[in-house]
């Protein structure tokens, strides 16, 4: 009887092992295809090579170079030019809904929270083509203006959610508390609100900063070959012969990604830690 | 006196002028009101007028949606999108679930590296991560010159500009987006539920397939409906790993819109893809409310 059971335990222990070593290989073998193909770009753009081999014949910065190349320096120009007043806007309208919908009982407040997400939901396909027709019709196709325009619709439902979220921390009695002590909205606001809710401004700004930066499909048609953001520069590349630079490119969209994703988790751990200490 | 005499002619008016008085005093409201103009204006206005060209371009009637539904070339296409979101959606999920399933289980240091590593190519461009695909697909490629170094292969493999490769891609491309839903309802579930069915003599097989299986299905259907509606509408994947077989909604409207210039049919496609995302948003919705409620 003893030793059936132990021999039971034994058993269970051993599939149980078995499984979580099988789940463990799984597991490593499916971040190692998440990550690897990025990885692997970034190292074939330091090739000396000619072509897009791996593992790459030698090291060089020949690719880097040819991006100071005037063709995609000025597409990268655009890029920055729509990305930085886009996180800006976004955000700033962002905070402003998100705060107007938190601190009152408007009507409509259901409409208005769908319509700011609604960016999200409707296939971006869609909202490309809708939006190629409409700015052709505006005389803003084209145009870094029609660009930025564009990108805050996209990055509007993100801004909205992230700071929605870091307001929903924020206790609203500590703005009752200031206001009864005299202060006025704009002080209040200045005082209490913006300094609790700046980690989600921030997350709110780096994160438009990406998406604006990465976004290739609306810009695709509403940009023409004189201001064209550097995505749609390396979708018309890529789709002629695959040049190298292209990796070199990659590899910088990637890190850019990269480092504003750690950013914004350092943030977001101080402000975790910040937390925990209050309470 | 001027008041009262507002007041009779207007009757029901009067509460609905008040109100919207009393909302233009309203500091909040001009808060809510910039963003929402913006989005009004050049999102939906956009939008709707779009879709409305399915009916008058380029002559009022249903003759778009007669030539959608009758022209076997836009019967495929969408079936072509429709089984490509389907085995994307499958295979995310056979993979997603044991990388949700670890993370779950690891311990916070592990886990808060596995989560990062998953948010890593979330959040890099998709043009970039389908460009990866390309590099390591090709004949010449990575994965062609390990499988030949292994033994298993004797010519290079057509990866590229095909279904196979596609799938790779998008696969790669969607798992995020299976494993975050999958995660954050596993990381709810109780352990011990587990280990009562395990010591109630419970194999642990059983135990999972009893247990822990059905306490993750919200996760597992709220994952696949979000990547199956996300595939739904791909267009640069597709577009750049693709054969001409595989063509998908998404970039006969593109083709449609930018190089004809035909509004019409583009804009039958994107009602279709609008309803049917709608649709199963929708469900999802639904499903999470009655989950709520239990």
């Amino acid at each position: 009887m003893i030793l059936s059971s132990s021999l039971q335990a034994l058993k269970y222990q051993f599939t149980q092992n078995g499984w979580s070593w099988l789940r463990w290989l799984l597991c490593y073998t499916v971040i190692l295809y998440l990550i690897a193909p990025l990885i692997i770009v970034v190292i074939i753009s330091f090739s000396s090579g000619y072509y897009l081999t791996f593992p790459p014949p030698g090291f060089s910065f020949q690719w880097y170079e040819n991006i100071l190349d005037p063709k995609w320096m000025d597409t990268l120009w655009i890029s920055v030019l729509v990305m930085v007043p886009t996180s800006i806007i976004a955000t700033a309208l962002g905070l402003a809904t998100a705060l107007g919908l938190a601190r009152s009982d408007i009507p409509g407040t259901t409409f208005i929270r769908a319509l700011l997400i609604s960016p999200l939901v409707v296939p971006v396909i869609i909202t490309a083509a809708a939006l190629y027709g409409t700015f052709r019709s505006w005389g803003i196709h084209g145009t870094v203006g029609g660009l930025i325009l564009a990108h805050i619709i996209l990055t509007i439902p993100y801004a909205l959610s992230t700071i929605t979220a870091s307001l929903g921390m924020v206790d609203a009695r500590l703005e009752d508390a200031a206001a009864n002590l005299g202060a006025s909205p704009w002080t209040v606001f200045r005082k209490i609100t913006f300094p609790l809710v700046m980690p989600g401004v921030l997350s709110s700004f780096l994160f438009s900063l990406v998406i604006s930066f990465d976004e290739l499909i609306v810009s695709l048609f509403i940009s023409t070959p004189l201001v064209r953001p550097v995505t749609v520069q390396m979708w018309s590349n890529i789709r002629g012969d695959v040049d190298p630079t292209i990796a070199a490119l990659a590899s910088m969209l990637f890190v850019f990604a990269l480092l504003i994703l750690l950013l914004e988790s350092l943030f977001g751990k101080k402000e975790q830690s910040q937390d925990a200490s209050a309470s | 006196m001027e008041t009262i005499v507002t007041n009779r002619a207007a009757g029901l008016g009067v509460t609905w002028w008040s109100n919207a008085a009393q909302l233009v005093r309203n500091r909040y409201f001009w808060l809510v009101v910039p963003a929402t103009v913006t989005l009004l204006l050049a999102f939906a206005w956009p939008v709707l007028g779009f879709l409305l060209k399915a009916f008058t371009d380029p002559f009022n009637g249903l003759h778009n949606f007669n030539e959608v539904f009758s022209n076997f070339i836009y019967g495929a296409v969408l079936w072509n999108t429709v089984v490509i979101s389907f085995v994307t959606t499958f295979l995310s999920l056979l993979l997603g679930y044991p990388l949700a399933y670890t993370i779950a289980q690891a311990s916070p240091r592990v886990r808060r590296l596995l989560i990062f590593a998953v948010l890593v190519p979330f959040w890099t461009s998709i043009l970039v991560r389908t460009f990866a695909w390309m590099v390591l697909l090709q004949p010449s490629g990575l994965i062609n010159d390990i499988l030949i170094g292994l033994g298993l292969l004797l010519e290079p493999l057509d990866m590229l500009f095909n279904r196979t490769g596609l799938l790779i891609g998008m696969v790669q491309i969607q798992l995020p987006l299976m494993v975050f839903p999958l995660y954050t309802v596993m990381s709810k579930i109780d352990k011990q539920y587990v280990s009562a069915a395990a010591n109630l003599g419970a194999s642990p097989v059983t135990a999972f397939r009893r247990v822990y299986l059905p306490l993750s299905m919200p996760g597992v259907f709220t994952g696949s409906m979000l990547v199956f509606v996300t595939c739904l509408g791909y267009f640069i994947t597709p577009a750049l790993l693709g054969g001409h077989r595989d063509v998908v909604v998404a970039q006969l409207i593109h083709e449609q819109v930018t190089e004809l210039g035909s509004w019409g049919i583009p804009a039958v496609l994107a009602i279709i893809l609008l309803l049917s995302t709608l649709f199963i948003f929708g469900i999802v919705r639904l499903f999470q409310r009655r989950e709520k409620k239990l």
